[in-house]
């Protein structure tokens, strides 16, 4: 056992650091907040994204074709390990390059790929994701926007929900009901399209936070030509669990308040005329949060761990979301209880403000990407081996299946 | 980047594995538990042959001189499979104590025997109905002569000698008897894991050898419980497995409403619970491993967090899994009462969770985490 890099990988290392060190500044602690609804957010998102494109650092497990440099998945971590210690704008490309552009490698056309593909890359072009409506949530493939075949071209009218960046995006992937009459998952197309396509509409979501960073799309009479379908007419199932399947892997850390920050607070803050960290159970609390911390943390070591020895890293990581959302939704009412009464109050306080973004955003945490529930689900089937639960939907043309009110 | 064992190493896991399952370990668990007997000697004596007992014992002592790592594959398989020896009293505790804090002449004379099995260990700490800490501990050994009452000692009846954590007017020191001593009183006391006997020593007048210093035995005590904690989370971890995977063949098999309980949401729920649990464990045992084995100043955290989550995730495992089969899993005659029964006894031998998390926050306040 060790955590050194072997010789090459640390060759590999130092050329990721050497080039972020003379590009960017390490961090310095602060926390920033990324709206991308500001345009100078984005526009610093995307100038950051073409530095690296230039250099060869955007996709860098991408074929050289498509502006990558065909690294290994060791390289892919370590480099996000090091651009990770770097203050620089990211997360409005992961949709995109995480889950669009693996689904556009594997479906589009030569010509499509090298149209799309650098572009991509480069940060010119943000794609997203048009999956979720208002009645297809945990059952994506329960949606029912229609897409009728007209000549070389599709017509597409429903609605999309729950979609990240539409309001910024160019292009987004989009699957689609082309025939109710069939079964559920044999009904569905798979298309990429142009969001500022005529019929489109796109309107925020406010969360819960106060926020927006999802949208609902309306989509109507849109045209799409027949040459933006990915897969075949019927396999809109196929494509997307590809798609799905990347989601997961690229949703992880649930991000924010965290336990070293409910300890730091824990030694300052008053309890009954103590510090809240003589406290048994804060004591308690803090305890378990570092175990799900460090449980995580060496997770993934061991995920590495396989990746180096050029192994495929068994299924440990499914955990995280699940361990992450739920402890950051703890630490949030954690440290706003300790305020008491006065826990009710918005503050200027950094640490007081990130205990209320946990609490506050933790609830989508535990939904997005796959619910708490979806993910349990997927752990007891895959990793478990346990049987599906029988289903109502099994072998009834989509149009038949029972779907309350919604 | 390698958080992960070598090949040597999985190869003696797995060399492991083979033997306890030939050897019925897990029947083996239920006949100790259902007899009079409170250890089964004839597989502590294969256990020896195969020189598992002298693993970290150096080859100038007659042992195979390898390192922890070693130990905890071999500790993962016989929480997996039960065992019911006295390893984890004689290896992990009585003969680490012996290697790191030995005079020469005392390890001239246990190291070979521990590895042959002619000397099997334990250590004595607990009083009374509570927590043994530096300042309750009553044993007295003044002139190095042991009067007093230890309890629920584990394995003493199969052991050949004791540490005994003892006080005199310099402080609180480590002693080592040997139980056949003249005024050596052992009985057994009830326990809730018969599988593994606890007991009572009474000292009355016995003459006992200090290891370390007359007034630093509560420290070299906190010191191996450290490392040891690593070893006992690896057979915690092996045992929360074999619950989880007997609860998941049960929920495969067994039907209810005309389809498997594994196909409920309510059980593979819970299924996944036990299991990211487990993981979360597991990883945490791989980091501590590698801070056992390398020394390093991260020992101590690392080593709480590795046994507060592995006690976690026992739990967990081997309640829920005597859940999961319902009214069969209240039964004598399934095996799930035996895992629920050992997770308590390694939760509890070396101190209980609530005594963990607070080593773990304190370990955090000396590293100043943030």
């Amino acid at each position: 056992m060790d955590f050194n890099d072997t010789p090459q990988e640390a060759k590999f290392r130092k050329k990721c650091r050497d080039w972020l060190e003379k590009n960017a500044n390490y961090k310095d602690g602060s926390s920033k907040s990324e709206d991308f609804a500001n345009k100078d957010k984005l526009n610093d998102a995307k100038a950051w994204q073409k530095k690296k494109y230039d250099a060869g650092w955007a996709m860098l497990h991408w074929p050289k074709e498509y502006g990558g440099i065909g690294a290994s998945s060791m390289e892919r971590i370590i480099w996000a390990n090091e651009e990770a210690k770097f203050d620089v704008p990211k997360g409005i490309f992961e949709i995109g390059l995480g889950m669009c552009g693996p689904v556009m490698m594997e479906y589009a056309s030569e010509e499509q790929k090298e149209r799309y593909l650098p572009s991509m890359a480069e940060g010119k072009e943000i794609w997203c994701q048009l999956f979720s409506e208002p009645s297809a949530g945990s059952d994506v493939a329960g949606l029912r926007s229609k897409a009728v075949q007209n000549g070389d071209k599709w017509i597409i009218n429903g609605q999309k929900v729950w979609t990240s960046g539409a309001h910024f995006s160019d292009y987004g992937i989009l699957v689609v009901r082309h025939d109710p009459n069939l079964e559920k998952h044999k009904g569905m197309t798979f298309f990429f399209v142009d969001m500022k396509s005529p019929g489109i509409e796109v309107k925020p979501i406010k969360q819960i936070t106060g926020g927006s960073s999802f949208n609902e799309v309306y989509f109507t009479d849109v045209e799409i030509p027949d040459s933006q379908r990915l897969g075949e007419i019927g396999d809109g199932w196929k494509v997307a669990i590809t798609t799905l399947m990347n989601e997961r892997l690229a949703v992880g850390d649930a991000g924010g308040a965290d336990v070293e920050d409910a300890f730091r607070w824990a030694k300052n803050q008053d309890d009954l005329g103590e510090p809240l960290l003589n406290n048994k159970a804060a004591r308690e609390s803090i305890a378990d949060w570092y175990c799900e911390k460090s449980g995580l943390k060496n997770t993934k070591l061991r995920t590495m761990s396989a990746l180096s020895r050029g192994d495929t890293p068994g299924p440990e990581a499914s955990i995280t979301k699940i361990v992450s959302a739920g402890k950051l939704q703890n630490i949030g009412n954690f440290g706003i209880d300790s305020l008491d009464m006065a826990g009710m109050l918005k503050a200027d306080d950094a640490d007081i403000k990130s205990f209320q973004n946990a609490w506050l955003g933790a609830p989508g945490m535990r939904i997005a990407g796959g619910t708490d529930e979806i993910l349990r689900n997927i752990i007891a089937e895959r990793v478990l081996g346990l049987p599906q639960d029988p289903r109502a939907d099994k072998g009834v043309a989509f149009k038949d299946i029972p779907s309350g009110n919604s | 980047m390698n958080l992960d064992f070598s090949d040597d190493q999985k190869f003696l896991q797995e060399e492991a594995r083979k033997f306890l399952e030939k050897e019925k370990s897990i029947s083996r668990n239920r006949s100790v538990l259902e007899t009079e007997s409170h250890a089964d000697q004839e597989l502590w004596n294969k256990i020896v042959d195969l020189g598992w007992t002298g693993i970290r014992i150096p080859e100038d002592y007659g042992g195979l001189g390898l390192g922890h790592l070693e130990l905890c594959v071999i500790a993962e398989e016989l929480g997996r499979y039960l065992a019911p020896v006295p390893f984890s009293s004689s290896v992990y505790l009585f003969t680490e104590a012996i290697i790191n804090y030995g005079n020469e002449e005392i390890k001239k004379d246990l190291l070979p025997k521990l590895v042959t099995g002619e000397v099997i260990g334990t250590l004595a700490v607990t009083e009374e109905l509570y927590a043994p800490s530096k300042s309750n501990i009553k044993v007295s050994s003044k002139n190095n002569i042991l009067n007093g009452k230890k309890i629920a000692v584990p394995d003493a009846e199969i052991a050949t000698h004791s540490l005994v954590v003892s006080k005199s007017d310099k402080g609180v020191s480590f002693q080592l008897v040997d139980l056949s001593s003249p005024g050596v009183t052992i009985k057994h006391q009830e326990n809730i894991d018969e599988s593994r006997g606890h007991f009572s020593i009474e000292f009355d007048g016995v003459k006992s050898d200090l290891v370390g210093d007359e007034n630093s035995g509560w420290e070299l005590y906190e010191t191996l419980i450290n490392q040891a904690a690593v070893l006992f989370s690896y057979e915690q971890i092996g045992g929360s497995q074999a619950a989880l995977d007997m609860a998941i063949n049960y929920a495969k098999e067994r039907y209810a409403f005309g389809r498997p309980i594994g196909s409920y949401q309510a059980i593979k729920h819970k299924l996944a619970d036990m299991y990211v649990a487990l993981t979360l464990a597991k990883s945490n045992c791989y980091y501590a491993a590698w801070a056992l084995s390398t020394d390093s100043s991260d020992l101590p955290s690392a080593s709480a967090t590795a046994r507060v989550s592995a006690t976690k995730a026992y739990q967990l495992c081997s309640q829920e899994n005597i859940q999961t089969h319902g009214g069969n899993g209240f039964t004598w005659e399934y095996d799930c009462h035996m895992y629920y029964r050992r997770s308590k006894l390694l939760s509890l031998n070396i101190g209980s969770l609530s005594n963990w998390r607070e080593k773990l926050v304190t370990s955090l306040e000396q590293s100043n985490i943030n």
